[in-house]
């Protein structure tokens, strides 16, 4: 038997080999982002016995936006330490995205192993604000409008479309706060019934609380690592066989926002339905969205669905999507799923799509 | 009948909490109290000043306290001949990094009380704070660096902070 497992996406088979997140919390006011970060780092090198001087590269996930000061991502990099000097690289985005470049990098075949980290508060400005300014600058930033009021037109065009009811969005986050409850980083878990839940008062309607993300400080690490470097860093690599992301107009008026094509197109691209998939990990933050995700990815009831709880359990600003790609790894390493699909979102309404296919030999 | 519309204005203002984080309040703290104070790095022993925590080179917490002196060395300067707008102070006058003696990261300081033509690299400065009830968790509790009289740093003792 192969010790690798057949790639749909690259050829070089890369692996995540280690893991690591802060404890997801509402407001982290003692320490600032290279405090948060740096014992992250430590865990996620110390996990697997390595240090940062056997990585080639590093590449980060973040934005300036969410702090309010100029070159955060260069301050953050005090945390890793980079003397001596080493190739380096930030993406302005979910470290999902910047575990995507660090695997093109891998796929080159000069380096064997690779640091990604990423970091999001939420807690210093306003975030509905802050990401209001992520929407097209003429037409929608200047109307101020916040995710959740969105989301909530996705929410109600779902309901429309006859596709979904507001007791689904309740079944959804039911069951990811429940599942939360087994995963110690969750910000949010409890355990109950769907009823209970449409008892709760709208937040936009058609959305209740409960379908709403926390608001969630954090940030993560991956190590990835090539060829037999994974095997010998990690008992059981979780190898990214299919990998791909796809992007949506940012005219939000222009897309049917009761379906995913940039996911469904990712999907298809990592090879998502080639094979059984036994674990989800979506990057959903409101409810609804994971049932468009999960439409567009063509799962099944057999899938296991975001076992951590998911972005509802915490949400972490561009490190929730490669906190999935975290989970989905130790799935693998644990024997729990020999194949899971980790996703990861940006923007809008689930405007740009990211799907990692991981697989155990 | 109306213009037509050809440009309009999108004022965007975003407020924040800033997080110091752990480090950066021991060093704020100590400027409240007319004190600099540096971080240690457990491994490479270097000492930062206004330290976000952790030592660059080593990725490591930088958890030992060092409270530093008074005194420093100009490793490199600038004569501000420009104006600009918000401007403070009367130009010129001279921006320098500042090495504190016992640290090993230098950080820009206003120089003052010295001709903008006797500026130089090696002179030797000292803190010059505000009025104790003026002092406060903020850089603006140092006025500004002055030539302390000792004779010019070597440049060997300071040519690493370039």
């Amino acid at each position: 038997m192969s010790r690798f497992p057949e790639l749909v996406s690259g050829h070089r088979p890369v692996g995540v080999v280690s893991f690591a997140q802060y404890d997801n919390v509402r407001r982290e006011d003692d320490h600032n982002e290279v405090e948060m970060l740096m014992p992250v780092v430590a865990e996620v090198f110390g996990a697997i016995g390595i240090t940062k001087d056997d990585v080639g590269f590093i590449c980060s996930g973040s934005t300036d936006y969410l702090v309010g000061g100029p070159f955060s991502f260069v301050t953050a990099l005090d945390a890793v330490g980079v003397w001596p000097p080493r190739a380096e690289s930030h993406v302005e985005a979910d470290g999902a995205w910047a575990l995507y470049e660090a695997w093109v990098l891998l796929q080159e075949g000069e380096i064997d192993a690779a640091l990604v980290y990423c970091f999001g508060r939420s807690s210093p400005g306003d975030l509905s604000e802050v990401l209001a300014l992520q929407l097209d600058p003429y037409y929608m930033a200047p109307l101020w409008p916040d995710p959740t009021s969105l989301a909530a037109l996705q929410a109600q065009a779902l309901i429309d479309s006859g596709r979904a009811t507001e007791a689904d969005f309740a079944a959804v986050a039911s069951r990811a706060r429940r599942s939360a409850l087994t995963n110690p980083k969750a910000q949010v878990a409890y355990d109950r019934s769907p009823e209970e839940l449409m008892g709760e008062e709208y937040e936009v309607a058609p959305l209740r609380r409960h379908a709403l993300p926390p608001l969630t400080d954090g940030c993560a690490a991956v190590v990835l690592a090539a060829g037999d470097r994974a095997h010998q860093l990690c008992q059981r690599p979780a190898f990214i066989t299919g990998f791909d992301h796809r992007i949506e107009t940012h005219a939000i008026g222009a897309r049917d926002l009761t379906r995913s094509p940039s996911t469904q197109l990712a999907g298809e691209k990592a090879g998502v339905g080639r094979k059984a998939v036994d674990v989800a990990e979506l990057h959903a933050p409101y409810a609804h969205q994971e049932m468009i995700l999960v439409d567009a990815l063509g799962l099944g009831d057999e899938v296991a669905l975001s076992p951590s709880g998911g972005a509802l359990a915490a949400n972490p600003m561009m490190s929730a999507g490669l906190i999935r790609i975290g989970e989905a790894a130790r799935a693998i390493w644990s024997g729990g799923a020999d194949r899971a699909v980790a996703h990861a979102t940006s923007g809008p309404c689930l405007q740009q799509n990211l799907v990692c296919v991981l697989e155990g030999v | 009948m109306s213009e037509p519309v050809t440009m309009m204005a999108a004022t965007t203002r975003l407020d924040y909490v800033f997080t110091a984080g752990v480090a950066q309040s021991k060093n704020l703290r100590g400027l409240e109290q007319g004190k600099f104070i540096g971080q240690r790095c457990p491994k490479c022993k270097k000492v930062y000043t206004l330290s976000r925590g952790s030592c660059p080179v080593d990725g490591l917490p930088t958890d030992e306290i060092v409270e530093l002196p008074n005194t420093g060395t100009v490793t490199t300067y600038c004569v501000v001949n420009v104006p600009f707008a918000g401007q403070s102070i009367e130009i010129p006058y001279i921006c320098a990094q500042i090495l504190l003696d016992g640290a090993n990261l230098s950080f820009m300081g206003l120089i003052q009380e010295i001709p903008t033509d006797q500026i130089r690299m090696g002179l030797r400065v000292e803190a010059v704070w505000v009025e104790p009830d003026q002092l406060g968790p903020t850089m603006a509790s140092v006025k500004y660096f002055r030539p302390n009289g000792e004779p010019d740093a070597e440049f060997e003792t300071y040519k690493e902070y370039l």
